[in-house]
Formats: structure tokens, C-alpha cells, sequence
């Protein structure tokens, strides 16, 4: 599905990040990320695995903290918050995980509920219900409701990620690899599906993927992370427009093959 | 073709850590534990309270080492009873055998079994499940979610292994008593009122304290021990086995040294 035009306000940014760096004992991962996301963009991080694409969006929800450097997530810096004002922020934040991250114990109603009950006090039954019926629905997987997350298939598993974390109606939405280990048409399905999310809860969303045909299904922007730093940043076609012996790969292997 | 090379080495082996490492992992360990039962008190008695999924908590426990204390507790009663009517009838003192078995049930065997059952069936199923949480990234969910899973899943557990085991202890007193009656009963023709009465004529105020207090202290360590292990377990499907692992083994040998201290100051009061 071809993606629809994005409502995307460049004057806006609801997250900025200045100088980050992250080392692992003496490994450096993130050396200097510069970076900034603007209301209603998606912007897909590319990279190689052990790149440090992960680690900078668990560095952007507050799951890591970075060695230097500053990330200001809609207007707060994340290493300076609080733990109650970290919470506080999160919520604002979706975040979808490589591997889901369902809670095995819960049905997918439960799973569903769960940010919702713990996070909006004085909150219905019916409104609860209704809620956890609309995301499913936006999800395509209506009938899966009293499921259990092990009679789930993978790219199941993942949608039912996602709209657990748009049942907080999230401003910002984090991808980490959406598509990886699923099938084609799966990943067909969860590319239009994210660019479904940012029409429709008009969120802004950083994809980590080294999947390009993700990167060019829903990023409006790519960032390419190279040695720890985005070494090119800009459209789809800017961004492979060179003969960059560390990014032209990436690109044969996805297209020429 | 590439072809192996006659010279070539063994991969070398990866060397375990030194005794220094060792004896720093050791430090370091109790160290963090130190700071995980700070946390567990900040976090467990402040607002919003997870009344809820503690009572879950709570029957997950008692369900899951039921059977087992149930069976326990039967046998160690009757099994020690048997065992002990050989000493006593040399001195001709058969009709001790009911103070002699209280005695020994309330003080020490009920609290003991009941916590020695629970770390093995509790301590590594708490292990195994917050371990498989954590390398499965759901805690990491929980936490974005706007959750603070340490108090969602610590506590809770804590919380009821800390009230369910001595619950559970004193079931095991009781079916401990119920096998040693059935013992006296079938070898001495004692009834069971004669026997209740000479059962709970030597025990003191005391002795009932310290087996509750015992039992509280044994389900707080079965609980924070099988926390720490699951909530900081990593290494991936491997570390969720050393997590149950390391929860039983280490709480087992916690609560033999709890047992130790706990005899030793109560004694101090008889």
C-alpha cells in the first residue's frame, strides 16, 4: 500500500537529542548522535546489528541512561527526571518491542488492559472494554481477544504489541525491528500497519529496522548509524544516492538481489 | 575449497574468573541485594498498594506447595515419631512421645519443611518466571508502559511469600501432629483428645512466637531471594535457569542459617 502523505509539522520537535554517548565497558556504541524528530514524522534508524539502534531508543524511553549528552523528549530531559516523571512521560511514549513483549500469563484482553487500568484512574468497565475493542480493531485482530499470547503467530504477536501501546493514545511511537523474522507479506501487513498508526493517532515514530523495504514503506526521513554516529540523514533516495562503501551495501543486498 | 590446516590450534578455552573475581562477584552481589531489600521497604508501604494481585500472589503460593506440605508434613510427623519411640521406650518413657513430637514440630520441623518445600517449589518458580520476564523483555514493557514493575512484581511476591508461609507452617504443624497421632495411636491405643492435651502441655508462648516469627522471616527470604535472582537475571534462556537455580539453592541455605540465629536468640528466653 502505497504510503498516504504525512501531516508533518517541521517547526515542532518532540524529540531532540544533542551529543549522545553510550559505551558498554570499553566497547563505544552511540559516539556523538545528533538528532531530532518533528511532530507527525516517521524517522527509520538504519543500521547493521550491534549498531546501537536499539540501545538509542531504550536510551530515548529512559530504559538505559547515556554517559554524556542530552535527550529532550516533548520538552523534557529524560536523565533528569524523576522516576514518578519519568512514568508520567512514558506514557506518552509507545514502545514496541522486537521480541513483543506479551505478558505470557495475560490474555490479549488483559495484555490490552493492563497500561490502561494501572495508568487512568477511575476508568469504567465499558470504557475499558471499549477501548481495548477499538485498538484491536485498528489492529486487524478483533477475534483474538481471549487468546492467549503463545496461540499467537509472530506477526500476530507483533500487532497485538502495537496496540497495546496505542490504547495510551501515545504521542510519539518506538518501533524497535517491527518486521524482523517475519514473512514478507507479515511485514507488508505491519508496514502499512505503521504508517496506519501515525495517520490515525497522528503519532510521531522512530523505526529501528535493517529491513529497507520497511525503511522505504513508512520512513518519511532515514538516519543511517554507522561507527556510532548517523553518517547520513535525509530521504530514502538521498540517503542511498552515494557510493558510500558502508551504505551502498545495504542497498544491493535489499534491492539488487 | 579451504582445507584444515595441520597446524591448527584448539579454540582456546575461555578461562573462568579468578578467585579475586570470585571472591569481588561475591561482595558486589550482596551489595546489590543489600540495595533490592532497601528498595523492596520504600517501595512496598507507600501508595498505590497492589491489594489485588498480592491476594493472586498469595494463592499462587499456598496452591503450589499445598499438596506437597500436605504430604510432607503427614510424613515428617509420622517418621519421626516412629523414629523417636525406640530411644524413649529404652527409658520406659512411652508416654513422652506426644510432648516429645510437639515439641519438635512447633519449634523447629513445621517452620523448617514448610520453608525448605517453598524454596524449592516457590522460590524456583519465582526465579524462572521474573527471569523469563526480563530476558523476554516483558518487564522492560511493563517499565515503558508507565508501570513500576519492581513494585508490581517484587513486592507482590514478597509481600506473599512473607504471609502465605506461616499460614503454611502452622497447616504443617498441624498435619505433622495429625501423622504423629496416627503413629501413637496405632502402637500406643492413646486417644486423640489425651494426645492433643499431652501434645500442647509443654509448648510455651514462646514457642509459638518463634515459630511465627521464624516463618515470616524464612517466607521474606524465600520471596526477596527468589525476586533478586529473576529480576536481575540475564544471559538469556540460560539465565533463567541459573535464576531458578540460584533462588532455591541460596534460599535454602539462607534459611538453615536464619534457623541457627533464630534458635539462638529464643533460647536466650526460655
Amino acid at each position: 500500500m502505497e504510503k498516504a502523505k504525512a501531516l508533518i509539522d517541521y517547526d515542532k520537535t518532540v524529540i531532540s537529542i544533542r551529543g549522545l554517548e553510550k559505551s558498554f565497558e570499553d566497547f563505544a556504541v552511540l559516539r556523538g548522535i545528533d538528532l531530532d524528530l518533528h511532530q507527525g514524522e516517521n524517522l527509520v534508524v538504519l543500521g547493521r546489528s550491534g549498531s546501537g539502534k536499539s540501545v538509542l531508543i531504550k536510551l530515548i524511553s529512559g530504559l538505559l541512561k547515556p554517559d554524556k549528552g542530552t535527550i529532550e523528549v516533548l520538552g523534557n530531559d529524560v536523565c533528569c527526571l524523576t522516576e514518578k516523571q519519568l512514568r508520567e512521560l512514558r506514557i506518552k511514549m509507545g514502545f514496541s518491542f522486537q521480541s513483543s513483549a506479551l505478558y505470557d500469563s495475560m490474555t490479549v484482553r488483559k495484555n490490552l488492559e493492563f497500561p490502561l487500568v494501572r495508568n487512568r484512574t477511575n476508568i469504567s468497565r465499558k470504557e475499558i472494554d471499549t477501548a481495548v475493542e477499538t485498538v484491536l480493531d485498528a489492529v486487524g485482530l478483533s477475534q483474538t481477544i481471549n487468546q492467549m499470547p503463545a496461540e499467537l503467530s509472530g506477526g500476530q504477536r507483533k500487532r497485538i504489541g502495537i496496540a497495546r501501546t496505542l490504547i495510551l493514545n501515545p504521542e510519539i511511537m518506538l518501533y524497535d525491528e517491527p518486521t524482523a523474522g517475519l514473512d514478507p507479506i507479515t511485514c507488508t501487513e505491519i508496514n502499512d500497519l505503521i504508517n496506519e498508526v501515525q495517520q490515525r493517532y497522528h503519532t510521531s515514530s522512530i523505526i529501528i529496522t535493517h529491513d529497507l523495504t520497511c525503511a522505504k514503506t513508512t520512513g518519511d526521513r532515514i538516519a543511517m548509524l554507522i561507527d556510532g554516529k548517523f553518517q547520513r540523514v535525509g530521504t530514502f533516495e538521498e540517503v542511498f544516492d552515494t557510493n558510500d562503501k558502508r551504505v551502498k551495501p545495504f542497498f544491493d543486498y535489499n534491492f539488487t538481489q | 575449497m579451504d582445507t584444515v590446516s595441520n597446524n591448527a590450534q584448539p579454540p582456546a578455552q575461555k578461562k573462568g574468573p579468578t578467585f579475586k573475581q570470585r571472591l569481588a562477584n561475591f561482595f558486589t552481589d550482596i551489595y546489590k541485594i543489600h540495595l533490592f531489600i532497601i528498595q523492596f521497604f520504600k517501595e512496598a508501604f507507600v501508595p498505590p498498594f497492589e491489594f489485588k494481585e498480592i491476594v493472586r500472589q498469595c494463592y499462587e503460593v499456598g496452591v503450589r506447595s499445598f499438596t506437597l506440605i500436605s504430604v510432607t508434613g503427614f510424613i515428617v510427623g509420622f517418621i519421626f515419631t516412629k523414629q523417636s519411640r525406640p530411644s524413649l521406650a529404652s527409658f520406659g518413657a512411652n508416654s513422652w512421645l506426644p510432648s516429645l513430637v510437639s515439641i519438635a514440630i512447633m519449634r523447629a520441623l513445621a517452620p523448617l519443611v514448610t520453608a525448605l518445600i517453598a524454596s524449592g517449589k516457590v522460590g524456583s518458580s519465582i526465579g524462572a518466571e521474573l527471569g523469563s520476564m526480563r530476558v523476554t523483555e516483558q518487564i522492560d514493557a511493563m517499565e515503558v508502559s508507565g508501570t513500576n514493575p519492581f513494585k508490581f512484581l517484587v513486592c507482590t511476591r514478597v509481600l506473599a511469600t512473607t504471609l502465605t508461609i506461616p499460614i503454611l507452617a502452622t497447616y504443617t504443624a498441624f498435619i505433622g501432629l495429625l501423622g504423629g497421632y496416627l503413629n501413637v495411636a496405632t502402637n500406643e491405643g492413646i486417644s486423640y483428645t489425651a494426645f492433643v492435651e499431652q501434645f500442647f502441655q509443654p509448648l510455651m508462648f514462646l514457642d509459638f512466637t518463634a515459630s511465627l516469627i521464624k516463618s515470616i522471616v524464612f517466607g521474606f527470604t524465600i520471596g526477596i531471594v527468589g525476586c533478586y535472582q529473576g529480576y536481575y537475571s540475564s544471559d538469556g534462556t540460560e539465565g533463567v535457569g541459573k535464576a531458578a537455580n540460584g533462588a532455591v539453592v541460596t534460599a535454602m541455605f539462607l534459611v538453615f542459617i536464619e534457623e541457627i540465629i533464630i534458635v539462638q536468640i529464643t533460647s536466650n528466653f526460655r
